[in-house]
């Protein structure tokens, strides 16, 4: 009764009753991994870019006006958006997104995450009570996510569930084969010691077994110093990094001046979807990352 | 207990198969049963075993190891613990505020030829202060309804600044918010001090709704969210409608609505905005105020009647890629047109022998205006600076029968303030602000604000 309302109210305005379900993905990740599951069944809207630091975000007036037209919110979680995306859930008047309900689904509830804090004291900077957030670059991480979000997207979608399934298996099963390439690639990169400007990383370092060795930000979310840096750099005369990496949305003011230092590369990484020009799918994601990291070892 | 699921399974599926099992056929699914579960307790045994080797690995080496497994272990991994700023239940948080101030002497602040309200513009106390300290709680209640408490601290006074439910599960677009909060009229009504961009609020907001420079009420609010792709809002509030240009009465009903409309979207990745229109009724019985009769003397007011307040608010926000964090501008203007309309009573309370020394009674009708600009850029993740003006127009003031006994000024109230604030993180700020007020005619008062704000606790929302 209340979805043939709506779907009426939707026709009286004058919008076509979307056949396709409307997804709200929060970061560029999760709305390419939708669209790998989903295909044609899905109409994904993405909130962030790969230019845009997913913990600054605002809760625009557009966030909730997609939101309120949305079924399935797909987020992160672990305080990732602990800034925007509460406030664009709550006022947005859609009963369906609300947590804990079926049209809320976060990432980081299905995967194990790491480094989560002992103690919860923000003198240790702007610290994620439930674990470091950014899952998405360990890619066996998006084969479980992948799972529940077919599971999810069939609950709210059943006429479909069926080829959102398929979907996932097709994925799958290339993503597991990409995965097998991507770690052949990679075996120059096992045991190469970092540094990084945030704790972004920690997921493909965990994956491909780079080794951090410092970060740029002295704690999470504070600006790197000059002090901070010049401690770094003197660390380099007895353990050197190869490296220093951050994402596409950083400045390079603090990862070009370190580089130009210890006389080591500083490396962009897409760190999502739309990260670079090659990043423009989840395949060309990590094909891009471990290529730029492989040319940062030379 | 994981296997009764299993056997139910497997043989619901043989029942659907076979009608009439033969004892073989049974025979055959029980060893197939007895071979899975074999099969499911070396599997749980296996990974009981690498998860006490990877413990123990953890353990011994405390730098990250990458693991060696090539390919995905698809086991039902457990899900994290859902946790969040609500791993405590209750969202807690307290924002310290102070300020050392540097000002002309003025003891009854004003702003001349609007009500004087005693209201003042905004800040007042000189020297070291204290803002009041707000203490904020807030939860989801239940899976219908959210609620926020906010206490403002202040010695021997602990002031309810609002406490409100808000519904989470009506859908349809709809808002609904009961008990005390603030009003969604304008566009700074809603925000709190801690985050206004500047120490005080524009003029506007003083002379609309006093020293508080907001309109809080006691009430229902509704609001609809159109299912558009614009941002489209449309919010009505009926409420006690207690607080000024109100007063508080003894009646059923309500005391005063709001009706708004908002409008906002997004151009192009860098650019957001948002604009809307308010309107407030209130209605004051015997509202109080001291004026000046025609021979200088002090004389009391007393105001019966309406007061309707229109608002027209408009912000704009910049930052490169969309990305606020390095480099962001934002605009923000509001405009207001105000009227009056009742009857005013000239008493002499005092017994000063002024004009009114028998009460007069005659027409009160108002129509008063004015509006502020501000922009603020921030140039580094630390640095902000920004400027604001402030103007005022005392407009038409109609005493009727009282204009030969008391005198009302007209005057055009101005303000420039210039401000620039540092923040260390996202949860500590220090401001310093230099505003030339000329809110008091006759009066060019050069103001310096240094102001700190911190807060401790839950992640506060990046409202728009």
């Amino acid at each position: 009764m209340i979805r043939l309302m709506t779907m009426l109210l939707l026709v009286a305005m004058g919008f076509p009753a979307a056949a396709a379900l409307p997804v709200f993905a929060t970061v560029p990740e999760w709305g390419a991994l939708v669209r790998e599951i989903g295909g044609d069944k899905v109409s994904v809207f993405v909130a962030t870019t790969a230019l845009q630091d997913p913990h600054r975000i605002e809760a625009r007036p557009s966030l909730l006006a997609q939101a309120r037209r949305t079924q399935l919110v797909v987020a992160t979680g672990a305080d990732l958006e602990a800034g925007w995306l509460p406030l664009v859930v709550r006022d947005s008047g859609n009963a369906g997104i609300q947590r804990g309900q079926p049209g809320y689904f976060e990432a980081a509830r299905y995967v194990t995450l790491l480094d989560v804090p002992v103690a919860l004291d923000r003198t240790q900077g702007d610290v994620h009570a439930a674990g470091n957030p950014h899952i998405q670059l360990d890619p066996r991480n998006l084969l479980k996510i992948g799972d529940a979000l077919a599971t999810r997207l069939g609950e709210l979608d059943p006429p479909n569930a069926a080829a959102y399934r398929a979907g996932y298996q097709a994925f799958a099963s290339k993503w597991q084969a990409a995965i097998a390439r991507w770690e052949k690639d990679a075996a120059p990169l096992r045991g190469v010691p970092v540094l990084v400007h945030h704790a972004s990383f920690l997921y493909l370092a965990r994956w491909l077994g780079l080794k951090e060795t410092g970060t740029l930000e002295p704690k999470p979310g504070v600006e790197p110093g000059s002090g901070h840096l010049s401690g770094l750099l003197a660390r380099q005369q007895s353990a050197p990094a190869r490296m220093v990496l951050r994402t596409a949305y950083q400045s390079d003011g603090p990862s070009m001046w370190i580089a130009g230092k210890a006389g080591i590369p500083a490396v962009m990484l897409p760190f999502t979807v739309g990260g670079s020009p090659e990043a423009g799918d989840l395949y060309g994601l990590f094909d891009d990352t471990i290529r730029r990291l492989l040319k940062g070892l030379n | 207990m994981l296997h009764k699921p299993f056997v139910v399974a497997a043989l619901l599926a043989a029942s659907c198969g076979a009608q009439a099992a033969s004892d073989a056929d049974l025979a055959a699914i029980r060893s197939q049963i007895d071979e899975m579960k074999r099969s499911y307790e070396q599997r749980i045994a296996a990974l009981e075993q690498r998860l006490a080797q990877a413990e123990a690995d953890v353990k011994a080496k405390p730098a990250p190891q990458a693991e060696a497994r090539p390919v995905v272990a698809e086991t039902s991994a457990p899900a994290a613990p859902a946790t969040s700023a609500s791993a405590f239940n209750t969202e807690i948080s307290l924002i310290l505020q102070g300020q050392y101030a540097q000002m002309k002497d003025v003891p009854d602040r004003t702003i001349t030829g609007f009500w004087p309200g005693g209201q003042g513009s905004g800040v007042s106390t000189r020297g070291f202060s204290l803002d009041h300290t707000e203490l904020v709680f807030a939860a989801g209640i239940d899976p219908y309804w959210r609620g926020q408490a906010i206490l403002a601290v202040q010695d021997n006074e602990v002031e309810v600044e609002e406490a409100w439910f808000q519904s989470l599960a009506i859908g349809h677009g709809v808002g609904l918010r009961g008990g005390r909060y603030r009003s969604g009229i304008g566009y700074l009504n809603e925000q709190h001090t801690h985050q206004w961009d500047f120490a005080n609020a524009p003029l506007m907001y003083n002379a609309l709704f006093g020293q508080e420079a907001s309109f809080r009420e006691d009430g229902l609010q509704f609001k609809w969210l159109a299912p558009t792709p614009v941002f489209l809002e449309f919010g009505a509030e009926v409420g006690r409608g207690a607080n000024f240009p109100g007063t508080d009465s003894n009646k059923n009903g309500a005391g005063a609505w709001a009706a708004y409309v908002h409008v906002g979207d997004d151009l192009g990745v860098a650019n957001s905005w948002r604009t809307g229109l308010s309107y407030l009724k209130t209605s004051s019985g015997d509202r109080e105020a001291d004026f000046v009769d025609i021979n200088g003397l002090q004389a009391q007011g007393l105001f019966n009647g309406d007061t309707a307040t229109w608002i027209a608010d408009f912000v704009w926000k910049w930052a490169p890629n969309g990305n606020p964090k390095y480099q962001n501008f934002k605009f923000q203007s509001e405009y207001f047109v105000r009227q009056d309309k009742g009857d005013l009573t000239c008493t002499d309370n005092a017994g000063v022998g002024n004009a009114c020394a028998t009460p007069v009674t005659g027409d009160y009708d108002t129509r008063q205006s004015g509006w502020y600009a501000q922009g603020v850029f921030q140039f580094t993740p630390e640095w902000r600076a920004g400027l604001r003006y402030d103007q005022l127009d005392s407009g038409r003031q109609n005493l009727g029968a009282n204009a030969v006994n008391l005198t009302l000024e007209d005057y055009r109230p101005k303000r420039a303030t210039a401000m620039v604030d540092y923040s260390w993180s996202e949860f500590s700020r220090v401001r310093l602000q230099y505003a030339q007020d000329k809110s008091m005619a006759g009066i060019t008062d050069n103001q310096w604000i240094v102001q700190y704000i911190m807060s401790l606790g839950a992640h506060g929302v990046h409202k728009f």
